[in-house]
């Protein structure tokens, strides 16, 4: 299989490791991801919550330069998946306004964990999987953009998805049942107004620890980094761990956490460490 | 809301015109509030959302312009998915500030604007984003240099920040776009 991959900047910064998990894991299930050559950001919030035009011309470039390949997109960033579908939308309605003569490419733009989470490819990796999570209590956590608004994702159930329950389930990890899974982190404000982002995240932290989590999976690379940078230090210690949804299934299915991944969160990633320990593999050889 | 006298002679219509042609049914409106109710941001805004539109349906667009709603705002949606008539709230906000901007009023949250620009230089620079040069612009213009020091050399010693920046091709493309592309035809 073959599809077309934008990465989108933050996977070449902040979640770099985003990127090399994304890409181990396509090679595993032999799709051939082609980077859209030339590609530019899409905008994110900052564009179109300030100016309309840019903030749609930017993700529509993206689009004409994927279109003739015409495979489908993959999207590992929630709100690049959503400019880019935003985009998608307004080219198919009105490609004369944008400056384009024809617009009608039959290809989808896919955000990860919908794309990982349809029967066969679940089913491939489950039959990979070296190391199972051994029933880590997981509150899987996707925030907005991958869902919101789903007139522009065409999210099917936006309000109580369960893409990465079903990915964490194939992997042996036990998702909690909890109230804070579409709620916004306020990534977009992280840096001009942190007051604000401590509050919301100690609010999904406190959540996801009272339904008995002691690890987060996401597939947004706003909300891993919010998340885990926002957890207040003062009160109390960094408790909850960020992972992407490719960091778990990679580390399933080589049956290995590397030392250079542990090393890339800001919170500690013990809890995971600890199922892939050596002193894990031998209580279940064991036993 | 304080007690306000709003009479239709102050309606700008112009604006009412703009969120027409933008597909913002702001007169759908039934203030059932489950906007504000779902708002994740709401407890720190000084409008309340279900305020917003109300607000918009009357005109009242300096109000607005003036707020610290619309640049506190995530643009996270929540709002306008819930809505039961599907209006485009969200949509609103982003006209808000874009009209704020253009009129050159004085942002009641000056500093989310000024992260917004830098976060916008960088692509016009780069046609990505950089996020060291992003933030150390957005450093310098907000005079917030001290705030997440610690963060920032945390991610640094983690590498999670990309040292030198990398130009794409089509980089004039990419300034055609800031310069306002497709909007000579007076849009």
């Amino acid at each position: 299989m073959k599809l077309s991959y934008y990465p989108g900047c933050s996977l070449e910064g902040t979640a770099l490791d985003y990127d090399q998990s994304v890409r181990a894991i396509c090679r595993k299930l032999e799709i051939d991801l082609v980077e859209i050559p030339g590609w530019n950001c899409c905008g994110a919030s900052s564009a179109h919550m300030t100016d309309h035009e840019t903030g749609l011309r930017l993700p529509i470039r993206n689009l004409l330069l994927a279109a003739p390949a015409g495979h489908d997109i993959l999207v590992p960033c929630a709100a690049c998946f959503q400019r880019l579908k935003a985009a998608d939308k307004a080219l198919r309605v009105d490609p004369g306004f944008w400056d384009v003569g024809h617009y009608k490419p039959d290809f989808n733009i896919l955000h990860i964990s919908s794309f990982l989470a349809q029967p066969e490819i679940l089913a491939a990796m489950e039959a990979k999987v070296a190391r199972n999570l051994g029933g880590l209590p997981i509150a899987c956590y996707y925030g907005c953009l991958s869902l919101r608004n789903p007139r522009i994702t065409d999210a099917a159930n936006w309000e109580r998805p369960e893409t990465l329950e079903r990915i964490m389930t194939a992997l042996g990890a036990r998702p909690v049942a909890w109230s804070h899974k579409t709620e916004c982190c306020s990534g977009s404000l992280t840096m001009a107004r942190p007051d604000i982002a401590e509050k919301l995240v100690s609010d999904i932290v406190t959540a996801a620890v009272k339904a008995g989590a002691t690890a987060m999976v996401t597939d947004c690379p706003m909300c891993q980094a919010n998340v885990e940078s926002r957890q207040s230090g003062e009160t109390h210690a960094p408790v909850m761990p960020v992972f992407f949804v490719t960091e778990l299934l990679d580390a399933a299915i080589t049956g290995t956490y590397p030392l250079k991944q542990q090393k890339v969160h800001l919170v500690s990633s013990g809890v995971l460490t600890g199922i892939f320990s050596d002193a894990a593999m031998k209580k279940e050889v064991s036993a | 809301m304080d007690k306000t006298c709003i009479s239709p002679d102050d309606r700008n219509e112009k604006f009412l015109r703009k969120l027409k042609a933008r597909n913002i049914d702001v007169q759908a409106c039934y203030q059932c509030g489950r906007c504000s109710s779902g708002c994740p941001i709401g407890d720190f805004f000084d409008l309340n959302v279900m305020e917003v539109v109300r607000l918009a349906g009357y005109g009242q667009e300096d109000k607005l312009l003036h707020s610290h709603t619309i640049w506190l705002c995530a643009a996270c949606e929540t709002c306008a998915t819930r809505c039961p008539n599907e209006i485009e709230i969200a949509g609103l906000m982003d006209v808000l500030r874009e009209l704020a901007l253009r009129r050159g009023i004085a942002p009641a949250e000056p500093r989310i604007p000024l992260f917004h620009q830098s976060f916008l230089g960088s692509i016009r620079s780069w046609g990505r984003v950089w996020e060291i040069g992003m933030i150390a612009n957005y450093k310098v213009k907000s005079g917030d240099l001290a705030g997440d020091m610690k963060l920032g050399l945390n991610m640094f010693l983690k590498g999670k920040l990309k040292l030198v920046p990398h130009s794409i091709k089509g980089t004039s493309e990419i300034k055609e776009i800031f310069s306002g592309k497709g909007k000579e035809y007076d849009r």
